[in-house]
């Protein structure tokens, strides 16, 4: 019993994080057919921030709240995701609409470039980046209608933008002079240390969780009820998901799909931020970090069928249980005496990488007898 | 998609490849051992370029896992140089087995031994697990992102496996080529790094000219028709799934070829061959070049390696900026690559631009066919 509960969950813990990265591209990928090979340098960025909110927290002036830090990146993780995701959709992807495999190429070296980024610009003026981005972005948009439709509205927007650089540089030279690590550009990885309230373990029915997984899976649970919401409960929600089911005719009938692409896009990239917050809990965070979510994330995607959250929860959890009944061996410690050839071959597959191999393995089989994910869409179309 | 093709004199296509041979010829003595052998890994990579060409550029299939059978032909090369130079070591088996107290060859590289085998391996080995891995993912009408996205998780289980295997391939050290020897000489020698060049020179020739007749007449007409509009295919009675597999499978071999040349020429080949980066790499210089232009292909992978080689030795940050906006440029503004725009419109659209060429009265589509007409 408490094998199993423990192997539950582990499964339940791999696969959250899973889900949380998942989430954002599964619904971007339902809505505009985009895979954005970035969405792991999103997490990247998203985990990043919460060491600079750490750091920055550890000033004097914000050290009483310091226990708070992680809640505030959680929030401030997803605006930075969100803003460069945006900016993205703006710049590139909104000119490659209907070409998914160019689209899938670009993004590719927007992730590249987003690598080499952290690796050589310090992040002190990096967040006065993201800070000039998001003024730069939203300002105009906060005008009052009688300038907005005034002739003279470019100038404003200009303006905004000279006013949102100023800034930008203000705050990173300011954050630069009070916190030296965030000063000078740095290959190397970093670390995020959990506040003291989330270190330990917590007993449940006699087993001991780790908080910080405890953590994530909340992380989790929280952002599949708020997306769930939002796309069931709202305005923009419904807009959305009319455009994922026919955007055709959702254009003719006044939706706005540009602005529906926007938001699906920065909600689906902030998404990434918050799975990055997730990731920064786990282990040390590098320019690398998001390459190795990744390409789990595209098969969640993938076995979950498109535009279909529970598709999406479903298929992250499988994988994770999966993983971990792999790759721990627990087979052969749930039924210790099976047949020899059996437990060597479960023995054979008892590693991570080993545990990755299978997993893609069946889930290349699954897709034999269900080539469309767990719940595909109903269409009527030839090509679907 | 159609290019105007420019039709050159016999004597200047003749002069041409005078030129070409005899540069092929005289380069070793012409650059120095470390240019050289840099310029003959590029040319072994340009090989990997056309077979993606084939699927990319005329089937319009994205494979993000050419890597694969990149690393298999490597693998399957360097294996059967380890084992005809292991016979000074314990059990006559390459020196690493011993390290994880292997004593026997393993079954699978039994065959290894002759070099007959091998030489068909190379090709035959990456060509058959792309046609299954192909007719697996074809037969379910798994198409588009998804057989990207697929490609790339069969890469990484490859990785992971090749990876793990110390005592089947040596795991992450990979297997090393250059100290051992090739019919009686040293693979690392000037001498055979000289011999390899040459042989590849020559394979780059003969697969682009393999890789030509296999797009030329119906059969490339097909691979084009499934690019463009593969329901139509399908309806007019062709099988696509048949087609698409022939051809991921000659990519997969043309990779197999290409890993075992780069192998021989770099010294080593490893798990590093399979990382995801390299993958996609392939496929840029493809997008660079020009797909739909094989010759394109080829000279996209030359230059855009001998770049990354020279600006790696000069600003080493700065490459990975530079790939990622060449990746964001090629695909937003040259979506035909270099040689695509030359021979497309391009050329005539910039110097219409600058007043130089007075504009086309009547439609684009008229002007182009006209042509085409007139070529046949």
């Amino acid at each position: 019993m408490e094998l199993l509960l423990d192997s539950l969950f582990n499964g339940v813990a791999i696969g959250s994080v899973l889900l949380v990265a998942a989430l954002g591209l599964a619904i971007v990928f339902g809505l505009m057919g985009v895979i954005n090979l970035a969405h792991g340098e999103l997490m990247m960025l998203g985990a990043y921030t919460t060491y600079v909110t750490q750091l920055i927290f550890k000033l004097p002036i914000l050290k009483p709240f310091y226990n708070s830090y992680i809640i505030v990146s959680i929030f401030l993780a997803f605006i930075v995701s969100g803003v460069v995701g945006i900016l993205l959709e703006k710049t590139i992807i909104r000119k490659l609409y209907g070409s998914p495999l160019e689209t899938l190429l670009a993004t590719w070296g927007v992730s590249l470039i987003l690598q080499q980024f952290v690796r050589s610009v310090p992040l002190a003026y990096g967040t006065g980046l993201v800070i000039s981005l998001l003024i730069g972005l939203f300002l105009p948009t906060t005008f009052p209608s009688k300038i907005k439709e005034s002739i003279n509205f470019k100038y404003f927007k200009f303006s905004s933008w000279i006013f949102a650089a100023l800034t930008g540089v203000m705050t990173g030279g300011v954050i630069s002079s009070s916190v030296s690590k965030l000063s000078r550009a740095s290959a190397r990885n970093v670390d995020v240390t959990a506040p003291s309230w989330m270190r330990g373990q917590v007993e449940i029915i006699g087993t001991a969780f780790p908080k910080t997984r405890l953590m994530i899976i909340l992380i989790t649970l929280i952002s599949v009820i708020a997306i769930t919401l939002f796309l069931n409960q709202s305005a923009w929600g419904m807009r959305i998901r009319a455009v994922t089911q026919n955007r055709q005719m959702s254009d003719c009938l006044g939706i706005s799909t540009e602005k529906v692409d926007i938001i699906t896009f920065g909600i689906g990239s902030g998404l990434a931020g918050v799975a990055g917050v997730a990731v920064s809990l786990l282990g040390s965070v590098g320019p690398n970090v998001g390459g190795n979510y990744i390409v789990g994330c595209f098969m969640v995607v993938v076995l979950g069928g498109v535009g279909n959250l529970l598709g999406t929860v479903l298929a992250s959890f499988g994988i994770g249980i999966m993983t971990d009944l792999i790759g721990a061996g627990r087979l052969l410690s749930i039924w210790p005496d099976m047949p020899l050839p059996l437990s060597n071959t479960i023995n054979f597959f008892a590693t991570t990488s080993m545990a990755r191999v299978m997993i893609f393995a069946l889930i290349v089989i699954f897709l034999q007898f269900k080539p469309t994910g767990l719940f595909p869409q109903k269409g009527r179309m030839v090509e679907n | 998609m159609s290019f105007i093709k420019i039709k050159f004199d016999k004597k200047i296509v003749l002069s041409f490849w005078i030129i070409l041979i005899a540069l092929i010829i005289a380069a070793p003595t012409l650059l120095p051992v470390f240019r050289l052998n840099l310029l003959g890994r590029y040319l072994s990579l340009s090989i990997v370029a056309l077979g993606v060409d084939l699927i990319w550029g005329y089937t319009g299939l994205l494979s993000l896992g050419q890597g694969i059978f990149f690393a298999l032909g490597g693998y399957c090369a360097a294996m059967y140089l380890q084992i005809t130079s292991s016979s000074e070591f314990p059990n006559n088996i390459p020196e690493f087995f011993a390290l994880y107290g292997v004593e026997k060859l393993p079954f699978f590289w039994e065959p290894f031994r002759s070099p007959v085998f091998t030489f068909l391996a190379i090709w035959i080995i990456p060509g058959m697990v792309a046609g299954l891995i192909g007719f697996l993912v074809f037969r379910n009408r798994i198409k588009g992102v998804y057989f990207s996205i697929l490609t790339q998780a069969s890469l990484l289980v490859f990785f992971n496996f090749f990876n793990g295997q110390q005592k089947l391939i040596n795991g992450t050290n990979g297997l090393k080529t250059d100290v051992t020897q090739l019919f009686g000489q040293m693979v690392g020698s000037e001498s055979m790094q000289r011999i390899f060049f040459w042989i590849t020179a020559i394979l780059v020739i003969a697969a682009w000219f393999f890789a030509k007749w296999v797009v030329k007449g119906r059969f490339g007409n097909i691979l084009i028709g499934i690019r463009d509009d593969e329901p139509r295919v399908r309806f007019t009675g062709y099988n696509p799934v048949i087609f698409k597999t022939i051809i991921f499978s000659i990519a997969g071999g043309l990779a197999g070829i290409s890993g075992a040349l780069y192998t021989v020429q770099s010294g080593i080949v490893s798990p590093q061959f399979m990382t995801v980066p390299f993958s996609i790499e392939m496929v840029i210089w493809v997008a660079v070049g020009g797909r739909g232009t094989l010759l394109g292909a080829i000279l996209g992978a030359v230059f855009i390696n001998y770049a990354k080689s020279l600006v790696s030795e000069a600003l080493p940050a700065s490459w990975m900026f530079i790939q990622g906006g060449l990746f964001i440029l090629v695909v937003t503004a040259l979506p035909e690559g270099v040689l695509g725009w030359i021979q497309g419109d391009g050329p005539r659209n910039l110097l219409q631009r600058f007043g130089l060429k007075r504009k086309i009265e009547t439609y684009p589509s008229l002007e182009v066919n006209n042509k085409e007409g007139n070529n046949e």
